[in-house]
């Protein structure tokens, strides 16, 4: 039986939520409704009787105070359209989840053995002069999402009053026996292998499957199979295990390649970017740092590990989530952010999770052209994403307190969604150094959390490759954060009574990823899919395998500890089955019941795929220089910058994150007299005992790739730094992740250019190598994310290449941070670093709508002194305030520092070292890396400028009560003089969302 | 002898704020503070019992997913405690019986708001009477909010207090009670504890100062024993100068204003009254 309970507000109760649909209606349709009422439906399956659906009804289902509830009747009246949108079959439904466990929770043994399911729909109730196309796209363009919802248009003269809608059961269906498919590939010429590579959307090249063709030929190999029941043909769990383990996601067989490359003048061969520019700068950093080093583990765990004292160890690593986000905004960046609170959590003996980060890259949320099909509005990926990260983060508890919005309008081919996450764990967990993974042959294999549904099959594979047609509707997860957080709250117990050896967590490819690299540890594993969980049968075994669904972690338990971990499981609520156990049969065995399914040889599954081999040629590329006079009001000027998308507020976002959950909030994003300024890094205190700290902060610039990615890479690491030092981290305890997002590198018929792109990658390689090694800042993490293209039919869209450089550091004492509002009148304003005519790239050109050629060009030695030295004046307590120079260059940063600090400043721009053609334009909106705008108190001026010695450091004003940012130009004249108010009022306005 | 202060820190489901509440009655001074998972409970492993302050953490017990703390009440409503012939609430009923003090804070001030615990009028501890639901802004917020505290209010947990600054983090937060009778009861027994307010200490319904739109301001509120307390803001977010969001440019006492709230329940304890 199928029952509908509805739940709606009680007449003159406010509906928030309609009121707030209403006006996205209105704001991002532009079309006229009047009023929107939402009601909540609870489809119930199963056998209950009308007594115990009124107590469902009344109890756990709807608030006494202000909502009303029917039974099998329609709550809907008043409205000219009714659209009703709920999920499509196997999707998962986090409500109808709890609404289950509360209804059995609330008829306890009454229920007996009978199974209850619940299915969550929401009505949304329409008035006002629309038609049913215009209700059409309301459903399709803004409440629901084809590709996961369901959606149902109802005009009120065809609604039945009496009897309301149908209860509908939106089941997973299919109930295929398990099969599993022989495929014999070892006769199969070039067309054929690529044709299965395509259909099965495997994602491997002709090389590859080659590759794995050889394998299969090979009689040795054969004759080992035929012991278990299997022969020369591949199995499709083994297909897609290899495909799994190869692809680009997993593999990163990009940065792992062969590349000739040539600039003109020299010619190179690199053998893997990743081991030459980034392992390679690591190791030199470490070497360097002798006995001073703090990293413990790098790039061979899901997280790196650095030291923050002699008892805790910080865990930080950032992912990307970006296909699934530009298909789902909300599923894809909530499963992004919660997916990364597993890789710390999955490092080592597991960390608990003190902070994410976040960085977006988008469109304009006011486009305004045709969009190509399958692309959702920029507006709609932001509200989505931004929702995902809020509940994925707010709903585990973990602050979010770094991150940033980057709009250009290549991200509408793919939005990039940049998550981070933290940790702490105690250096060592009895008695063991918590970095460290430990597995025995013996040794158990568990799985816990969440259930193997068909949800993001084939994520990693998909996110390997362009956004197409065919693009896999499946390829969406959404994640659900309480699950995830019951499970966490279990494991920490778990691994502090010392019941588990080691934990990783099921991400991209599933338990085919997560058992086969622990399984690297044992040297082998068995494992039967037939005692997997599943949400719903029908899985085949290969779906079973590679199937990415959330909230779960594989485990290694010592035999004689099953029990013990099992009990304590059950008894917080968790579930965890035993799936085999590790071994050192050399072998990746999987079998179904008793029949073996895949039968793979680790060193092939592992080490088994070709290396690439690739070409790369750079040529600068030349772009017209602006001819635009100097502007005659620049306060004028300077209030269009201040409301340019990539310099305005983002404080509408920031405040839906909570940025303060565990109490130790030291830095929060936004800072100063009205607690609305933009700060430039963060600070928390993981451990509330101590005033010890960690700074966390980003760089990030990918216009500068326009004129060379080399550049810009060294600008988003220095960026990166110097948001560290502007707070006062110890640049002697600060590590690096880089995260690079690219358009496909690699020369193909889709990518005539790949050879330039692929020198855009290797010229940000050699600039991490740079960058890196001379500011002493390790990369400890990363992650490539290589196809962020979009193409279908004529049109292709690909992504500016993209580095986000994130930094975790140590602050000695909290109570040292500095934040960037100007603080007191009189306290004299320094501009520390030099000014060049650096405007490649830059938001004033952009605002000119053109690039030009000189991009900041960084120089380490010079600025690591400096960076240095202000460290050292921060430490003694004498910088009032420091604030970086980024996006807008210097202007910026001065409006920034006094409005924030509800302050007027009095400046001279004669006094600021400058280099490069005299223009007050130039001077004041050059992007120049390693400048900061410092405020000093006069009494510390002696103090500051005795560290400051040798530096580019200049008094250019000070700070007034008048509230105005006045600046005098090169020829004396004032060339702004504006109110702060009028200055943060334009800053504010673009995203007050 | 004075009498041992024993909190528990009530933690599982969603709840994510017991460590900074922990932190905060210890550094308040309480003899135990114990971080409990419900299952813990649950089991019967540990006894409420045993313990004389019960802390009611901030989080998404459940995730919210019915409405703030609506399946989480459920649960304490209908949970059975395995082996001990006893139901959850019965412990708790026992607990407040017993003149055990409860601090509910955000999503714990939402679990004792559905539970009926608060306002419960009368003693009657089990019947919701009151709610509290979304923001009118119909967003999750994080912003400092300015209290005013009602000095004729019996809460036990404000003594001495006047005008405090707090962080919100929510996106349910508006008080609503059934009734204009229940408000008028509630207001009449001085069972409001805390209203929103401005830099001054002016009650305002004006958003964001009023960060939710909640009914006459009201922020936070006591049973008629004051022992039962909850409040939306988050005291256990400002236990140092550091957390306050302008401590870089404000003189500012070293303890954060926060930690009153738990310093009263430790007294209050120690206390002959209690």
């Amino acid at each position: 039986m199928a029952y509908r309970i509805e739940v709606a507000f009680k007449k003159d109760i406010r509906d928030a939520l309609g009121e707030k649909t209403k006006k996205r209606i209105r704001g991002n349709l532009d079309l006229p409704v009047a009023n929107v009422a939402t009601i909540e439906v609870y489809t119930i399956e199963g056998n209950l009787t009308a007594e115990e659906l009124k107590r469902a009804a009344e109890g756990p289902l709807s608030d006494p105070v202000i909502q009303e509830y029917a039974v099998n009747l329609p709550l809907a009246k008043n409205f000219d359209w009714l659209i009703e949108v709920g999920f499509r079959p196997g999707v998962t439904d986090n409500v109808g989840k709890t609404a289950r466990e509360a209804i059995t929770l609330l008829l306890g043994e009454s229920l007996g053995n009978r199974k209850i399911n619940v299915y969550t729909s929401r009505q949304y109730l329409l008035s006002g002069p629309v038609s049913r196309t215009d209700a059409e796209r309301i459903a399709s363009d803004l409440l629901a999402n084809d590709l996961i919802e369901r959606h149902l248009v109802v005009g009120k003269d065809e609604f039945d009053f009496q009897k309301g809608l149908p209860a509908v059961i939106p089941q997973v269906t299919g109930k295929d026996k398990p099969r599993v498919e022989q495929i014999n590939l070892t006769n199969l010429d070039a067309a054929a292998l690529l044709k299965i590579s395509q259909e099965k959307l495997l994602a491997l090249n002709l090389e590859e499957m080659r590759a794995i063709v050889k394998y299969y030929r090979n009689p040795a190999v054969v004759k080992g199979r035929r012991k278990i029941g299997l022969n020369e043909n591949t199995t499709d769990v083994e297909l897609e295990c290899l495909a799994q383990t190869w692809s680009e996601h997993c593999k990163h067989k990009i940065f792992n390649s062969r590349i000739e490359y040539r600039d003109g003048r020299t010619k190179k061969i690199i053998n893997s970017l990743f081991k030459t520019f980034i392992k390679g700068s690591t190791a030199k950093i470490r070497k360097a740092k002798g006995k001073r080093d703090f990293c413990l583990s790098v790039f061979v765990d899901n997280a790196g590990v650095i030291k923050f004292n002699n008892k805790h160890n910080l865990v930080f690593k950032v992912e990307t989530h970006n296909s699934p986000s530009a298909l789902d905004p909300y599923g894809g960046a909530l499963t992004g952010i919660v997916g990364v609170n597993r890789d710390p959590f999955g490092t080592g003996l597991g960390a608990k999770l003190i902070f994410n980060t976040d960085v977006f890259c988008f469109a304009s949320p006011f486009h305004k052209k045709k969009l190509p099909p399958r692309i959702l509005h920029p507006r709609r990926i932001f509200d989505g994403v931004r929702e995902g990260v809020e509940h994925g983060g707010n709903k585990s508890g973990i602050p979010t307190v770094n991150g940033s919005i980057v709009f250009d309008e290549r991200f509408l081919g793919k939005p990039l969604v940049y998550c981070g996450t933290a940790g702490i764990m105690p250096a060592k967990i009895n008695g063991k150094p918590s970095h460290k993974k430990e597995i025995k042959p013996g040794d158990v294999i568990i799985m816990t959390g969440g259930r193997i549904g068909k949800d993001g099959i084939h994520g990693a594979t998909f996110s390997s490759e362009e956004l197409h047609e065919g693009s896999p509707v499946t390829a969406v997860q959404i994640g659900d954060p309480i699950t995830q957080k019951k499970m966490t709250d279990f494991l920490l117990k778990a691994r502090d009574m010392g019941l588990y050896r080691a934990l990783t967590d099921n991400g991209a490819g599933g338990l085919s990823s997560s058992v086969g690299e622990m399984a690297t540890y044992s040297g082998g594993c068995e494992m039967d899919l037939s005692l997997a969980p599943l949400k719903y049968a029908g899985l085949q075994p290969w779906e079973i395998l590679v199937s990415e669904a959330q909230e779960r972690m594989s485990l290694a338990v010592d035999p004689k500890k099953v029990g013990k971990f099992l009990e304590l499981a059950r008894k917080m609520d968790v579930e965890a089955t035993v799936l085999g156990k590790f071994t050192n049969s050399g072998k990746f065995h999987i079998r179904y019941g008793e029949k073996t399914v895949a039968y793979l040889d680790m060193g092939f599954l592992h080490e088994g795929v070709p290396q690439m081999k690739l070409f790369a040629s750079w040529k600068a590329p030349k772009h017209l220089e602006p001819t635009f006079s100097p502007p005659a009001d620049l306060g004028k000027a300077l209030i269009q910058m201040l409301g340019r998308l990539n310099i305005c507020s983002k404080e509408s976002v920031v405040r839906q994150y909570d940025h303060e959950v565990q109490g130790g909030s030291i830095i929060k994003p936004m800072v100063g007299a009205q607690n609305d300024g933009p700060s430039d890094a963060a600070v928390v205190r993981p451990v509330l005992d101590s005033f010890e700290g960690v700074v966390v902060a980003h760089g990030i610039c990918p216009r500068y790739s326009d004129i060379d990615a080399y550049h810009m890479t060294a600008c988003a690491i220095d960026e990166a730094v110097r948001n560290a030092v502007a707070v006062g981290v110890d640049l002697d305890h600060l590590a690096g992740l880089d995260n690079f997002c690219w358009c496909d590198p690699v020369q193909s018929d889709k990518t005539p250019d790949g050879h330039f792109k692929l020198a855009q990658l290797v010229r940000a390689n050699m600039a991490i190598y740079d960058y890196t090694t001379a500011y002493g800042v390790p990369c400890i993490s990363g992650k490539d994310s290589m196809k962020n293209d979009y193409s279908i039919g004529k049109t292709k869209i690909s992504v500016p290449p993209t580095l986000l450089y994130s930094v975790i550091g140590k602050i000695h004492d909290v109570r040292n941070a500095v934040t960037m509002d100007a603080k007191r009148p009189q306290d004299l304003v320094y501009i520390l670093g030099e000014t060049r005519d650096e405007l490649g790239g830059s938001e004033w050109f952009g605002q000119h709508g053109v690039i030009g050629n000189k991009v900041p060009r960084v120089d380490a030695k010079k600025a690591i002194k400096l960076y240095r030295a202000l460290g050292k004046a921060i430490r003694a307590g004498l910088v009032a305030s420091c604030h970086d120079c980024s996006d807008g260059g210097l202007a910026v940063a001065l409006a920034e520092t006094a409005f924030a600090g509800g302050l007027g400043l009095n400046i001279n721009l004669k006094n600021v070292p400058y280099r490069g053609k005299k223009r007050d334009d130039y001077i004041l909106f050059s992007e120049s890396a390693s400048r900061f705008v410092v405020t000093i108190h006069p009494k510390d001026q002696a103090k500051f400028e005795k560290l400051l010695a040798g530096q580019v450091a200049r008094e250019i004003g000070f700070v007034t009560s008048d509230g105005l940012l006045q600046i005098s130009g090169l020829s004396g004249k004032i060339i702004i003089k504006e109110k702060i108010g009028k200055l943060k009022a334009a800053w504010q306005a673009p995203l007050n969302f | 002898m004075a009498n041992k202060v024993n909190a528990i820190i009530l933690t599982g489901n969603g709840t994510n704020c017991e460590m900074e509440m922990a932190h905060a009655c210890k550094l308040a001074g309480a003899d135990r503070h114990d971080i409990v998972h419900i299952s813990e409970l649950l089991h019967g492993e540990k006894r409420l019992n045993d313990y004389n302050f019960l802390n009611l953490p901030g989080g998404f017990l459940d995730g919210d997913d019915l409405g703030s703390a609506k399946a989480g009440a459920n649960r304490f409503l209908h949970a059975p405690i395995s082996g001990a012939n006893e139901m959850l609430i019965e412990e708790l009923l026992k607990f407040i019986k017993r003149g055990g003090l409860i601090l509910g804070v955000c999503n714990g001030f939402q679990l004792m708001v559905k539970l009926g615990l608060l306002p419960g009028m009368n003693g009657n501890y089990t019947k919701q009477t009151s709610t509290l639901t979304f923001n009118d802004s119909g967003r999750f917020e994080d912003r400092w909010v300015y209290l005013k505290a009602n000095k004729q209010s019996p809460c036990v947990f404000s003594r001495g207090l006047e005008l405090v600054y707090y962080p919100v983090r929510h996106g349910e937060g508006k008080f609503i009670p059934e009734s204009a009778t229940m408000l008028a009861q509630i207001e009449n027994n001085n069972l409001v504890v805390f209203r929103y307010c401005d830099a001054k200490g002016s009650v305002t319904m004006d958003y964001p100062l009023n960060p939710n739109g909640s009914t006459n301001a009201i922020a936070g509120i006591c049973n008629e024993t004051g022992r039962l307390f909850g409040m939306m803001p988050h005291p256990e977010a400002f236990l140092h100068r550091t957390n306050h969001p302008r401590w870089t440019r404000e003189d500012l006492t070293e303890e954060g204003q926060g930690l009153a709230i738990f310093q009263n329940a430790v007294a209050f304890i120690r206390s002959d009254e209690f």
